[in-house]
């Protein structure tokens, strides 16, 4: 008789629980290395000079907490660290809905100028229906509270609309999601500039200004310790406060966080919820891992993709009422060129454009390490044109390391 | 087995009126265009009896299942499925009235754990959250039936041994509480040994009274799995009957139309000067220092299992992957390190075993696959001349008797022994003198199968060197001259084809030496023992 044979490696084995967290590992560690090389770095610039003029003229090193007590790099500072996450923050809302749009297997290029629409209409909606007394000293009474949140639904509202369409377009005329948000992202621009007319909408100011701003005061730095009566500063929490020994000396002040931060921060887990235990969550995975499979399987797959590209509208549109509320004026040329940023921080989270994987965590990851690159070089004197070819190398960086890793586990 | 309806099994007065139905398709019609797929096509399948429904590609197998699982309103016709009429609308009725496909290309969210791809589209939800322990226990139940419990639920699929995805996709079925399940070509990409595990799980599904209807090519798969069959020919129905009464032959007969005397008729051919050298080839894995001599007029057959390095050895030669050690001598003289184009310049052609991916560019047109690899011809003043292609493409097209509606045609319109056809006539048409064939015959039908050996053999007669890799060993044993064995990379010593049988070939081939075994069983002639199926075999006892 002929041999007989064995099945080889039939057995398929849960994954590990940790395979997700190892996922994120990789951005999180390269975010870690560019705040610590960057930290340093600061070190280089001449009025600091410090740890590292020290080590190369072979002087003798002083303490370390020498030089904190001096200058330490302000990039380091818990006041920038935390200015920065405000900084994230419409990158990193718009990032969570392109998450769901890449995973699924698709892209929207539109989102720079839908942020931008939306800012504008909700501005717009503000200087429309603010009362003429109110000037430049903001809102005031009744109107205070509902004109604001008028402004935020319209705003999400234009956001969500653009994105059905995009969704509508894509599925009804089958065409490639690339050239729909291409159509999109020109004509969302375009409608931006009519509706402000070619202007920046200037708006008294108003909570949705406040909310985007550091108000939150996580800790207060002071710089003398009053109470001990002594010097060195005191770590003033809400509820109590600690004095300690020494502390940089240009660390101080109060260290803040805005409400758009915390928001964020809510919208991240309730994404990533749904992307992993909501029956839609689930189903936006399957789009994008097998189009023609979900299809078979019953998966409305036409309905899934209107309901997802107008989901991230809806974050694109609250992306675009931050940035109003952060630059302060509704700017119809807002976020140009931010469609990459966003694309570029879920790619750099693990995400893939060719569907079925990707991460909101990781997408904050990789907001928040553009972020950090950006401000660095602001921190190190570097012209502007160096943050976008840093930015350029470390996106091919990121996916090309990641590419390493899913070959070595494969 | 008590649901089988064979004769005697039945009690006298349910057999005097007629054995229980669970499907039956009466005067199926279909056209499509001036096209007319289905005439009148009628198909009656018991409750848990396995069908094997046989045809040459082509005959309408794939129409009749789509309109069986609603992808398709037939013109005319009616379905009974249990009693009760059954006119799915689409795919999703269809499952929800317990009518599952398995597809020959599997339908897997790669990226999608077991448990999500079984139960994707129907998962159990609460408020939207899909409840994970329902789910859990659903799937564990659906594996365990099929007696593979060892398939983590949670595990990606992605991560799986294709064998194991299609025992996923066997596992969605019945998740979907199928009564009748459709595998449509379901071993074409499985190894022998999950071959064997399908057919014991094929053999679980008709014992727990499901329906299964099987399409295949493989006549002795049909024979080791299948109770009944029907064939299909041209859009009709031209027969059923008992598998265990019918001999291969005549169902081949019903299949073809014609009598196949002799599928692997020899030609008479002389075998010249050496023509391909490899000299201790190694690449990066496999092949192991793989030495061979090849000459002209001579074919040569290459068998092994898959996963034995016999692909990874045709790909080193043509220089699509690195070599590492070794030599490569075309007519003698040295081309290792070479890549495509240079060998192509030197005669050596390549048909990948991967047709949609790799061998046709599945976008283009007959007449731009087909001159690909050689345009030079075509060019007028610097530009293609498309009448020029096209022209050539005709006389290729009417030489290999390829079916199409003309040279302009799309390839994915062919059927895939014509899509084969016409990656073959790329080889003739660079005019190559070596021709390196990786499984030119898989998964087509018998028909353009047949049509392919004389091709090969005539080839051979004008003094082409043939290096033909094939894991189905009848063809093997059949039209070859000479015969090498791959196991894990090793290459054994050619020898000529009569001095190989299937049982020595096996032998080499899961790793005993060389040396031919002792054939221990004469009983075992070449069809069922090219392809081992004894677990199925007892199954159906």
């Amino acid at each position: 008789m002929t041999p007989e044979v064995r099945p080889e490696r039939l057995v398929g084995d849960a994954p590990p629980v940790s395979r997700r967290l190892v996922g994120l590992l990789g951005p999180l560690l390269g975010l870690l290395v560019i705040i610590v090389a960057g930290g340093m770095a600061e070190y280089l610039k001449p009025p600091l000079g410090g740890l590292f003029s020290d080590l190369l003229h072979g002087r003798p090193i002083q303490a370390f907490s020498d030089y904190f007590s001096g200058g330490a790099p302000n990039y380091w500072g818990p006041q920038n660290q935390c200015m920065i996450l405000t900084q994230t923050v419409m990158v990193a809302i718009g990032a969570i809905g392109m998450t769901m749009i890449i995973i699924s297997g698709g892209i929207d290029l539109s989102v720079g100028s839908v942020i931008a629409l939306a800012a504008v209409a909700a501005a717009w909606v503000v200087r429309l229906l603010a009362p003429s007394s109110a000037a430049a000293a903001g809102l005031t009474g009744d109107s205070a509270l509902w004109l604001p949140l008028l402004a935020l639904a319209v705003g999400m509202a234009v956001g969500t609309a653009a994105g059905a369409t995009n969704g509508l377009l894509i599925t009804r005329l089958k065409l490639a999601p690339f050239i729909i948000t291409l159509g999109m992202m020109s004509f969302a621009r375009g409608t931006a500039k009519w509706v402000a007319n070619l202007e920046r909408i200037a708006t008294p100011s108003n909570w949705i200004m406040a909310f985007t701003e550091q108000r939150i005061t996580l800790v207060d730095i002071l710089p003398v310790n009053q109470a001990a009566g002594r010097p060195g500063p005191v770590f003033a929490f809400p509820l109590f406060s600690v004095p300690v020994s020494w502390w940089p000396g240009n660390w101080t002040g109060p260290v803040q966080t805005s409400w758009a931060v915390l928001l964020t921060i809510v919208l991240a887990v309730g994404a990533a919820v749904v992307l992993a235990r909501v029956r839609f969550g689930r189903h936006i995975f399957a789009i994008g891992s097998n189009e023609a499979t979900a299809r078979l399987c019953g998966v409305q797959v036409e309905r899934t993709k209107v309901w997802i590209y107008s989901l991230a509208g809806a974050l694109f549109g609250l992306a675009g009422v931050t940035d109003y509320g952060r630059l302060t004026v509704g700017d119809p040329t807002t976020a140009i060129g931010k469609e990459l940023d966003i694309i570029a921080a879920v790619v750099i989270g693990g995400g893939s454009l060719s569907g079925g994987s990707g991460s909101v965590f990781g997408a904050l990851i990789g907001a928040l390490l553009m972020a950090h690159l950006r401000n660095l070089c602001s921190h190190l004197d570097l012209p502007n044109f160096v943050q976008e070819m840093v930015v350029g190398v470390v996106i091919v960086v990121a996916v090309w390391l990641d590419s390493l890793r899913q070959k070595k586990k494969a | 087995m008590a649901s089988d309806a064979s004769q005697g099994a039945i009690p006298p007065a349910v057999a005097a009126a007629a054995p229980p139905v669970r499907l039956r398709m009466t005067g199926i019609d279909k056209s499509f265009g001036s096209t007319r797929a289905l005439v009148g096509v009628d198909l009656e399948v018991r409750p848990g009896e396995v069908h094997a429904l046989v045809g040459e590609n082509g005959a309408g197998k794939s129409t009749l299942m789509k309109i069986l699982s609603g992808a398709l309103q037939p013109d005319a016709g009616h379905m009974v499925l249990d009693g009760a009429a059954y006119a799915p609308r689409g795919p999703l009725e269809a499952r929800a009235a317990g009518v599952a496909m398995i597809y020959q290309e599997l339908s897997l969210a790669p990226d999608l754990s077991v448990e999500e791809n079984v139960l994707l589209g129907v998962e159990p939800t609460a408020l939207g959250f899909v409840r994970r322990r329902a789910m859990r226990a659903q799937v564990e139940q659906a594996l365990a039936l099929l007696h593979h419990g060892d398939i983590h639920p949670a595990a990606r699929v992605r991560d799986l041994s294709i064998g194991a995805q299609q025992l996923v996709e066997v596992a969605r079925a019945l998740a979907a509480k199928a009564r009748v399940v459709v595998m449509d070509e379901p071993t074409s990409s499985l190894t022998q040994a999950d071959t064997e595990v399908l057919f014991e799980v094929i053999g679980r599904l008709r014992n727990s009274g499901v329906s299964v209807i099987y399409i295949s090519h493989f006549l002795e798969e049909v024979r080791a799995v299948a109770d009944r069959f029907s064939v299909l020919r041209d859009g009709q129905s031209v027969g059923s009957g008992e598998v265990a009464t019918t001999p291969t032959a005549e169902i081949i007969r019903l299949m073809v139309g014609r009598e196949l005397a002799d599928v692997y008729r020899r030609m008479p051919h002389a075998i010249g000067e050496p023509v391909l050298d490899l000299v201790a080839l190694s690449g990066r894995k496999m092949p192991r220092g793989a030495s061979l001599q090849l000459r002209r007029g001579e074919i040569l057959g290459i068998a092994g299992l898959i996963g034995s390095g016999r692909t990874e050895l045709v790909r080193a030669v043509f220089g699509l992957d690195p070599v590492a050690s070794g030599q490569v001598r075309v007519a003698g003289v040295s081309t290792t390190g070479f890549g495509p184009p240079r060998m192509l310049g030197r005669g050596v052609g390549l048909l990948s075993e991967d047709r949609k991916s790799e061998g046709l560019a599945a976008n283009l047109t007959v007449a731009d696959n087909l001159t690909l690899s050689r345009l030079r011809p075509y060019v007028r003043w610097g530009l293609l001349s498309r009448g020029a292609i096209r022209q050539a493409t005709g006389e290729w097209i009417r030489r290999l008797g390829i079916r199409t509606q003309g040279p302009d045609q799309p390839i994915t319109g062919l059927s895939g022994g014509n899509q084969q056809k016409v990656a073959l006539a790329r080889l003739l048409h660079q005019e190559a003198e070596v021709l390196l064939l990786d499984e030119p015959t898989r998964g087509i039908d018998v028909g353009s199968k047949a049509d392919i050996y004389a091709l090969i053999g005539e080839l051979a007669a004008q003094g082409k060197a043939i290096f033909w890799i094939s894991s189905y060993l009848p063809e093997l044993l059949g039209v070859c001259d000479a015969l090498a064995v791959m196991h894990r990379g090793l290459l054994s010593p050619k020898r000529p084809v009569g001095e190989w049988t299937p049982e020595a070939i096996m032998h080499v081939a899961t790793g005993g030496d060389a040396d031919p075994a002792p054939a221990a069983d004469a009983a075992g002639n070449p069809i069922s023992a090219a392809r081992p199926s004894a677990g199925a075999k007892e199954t159906r006892a």
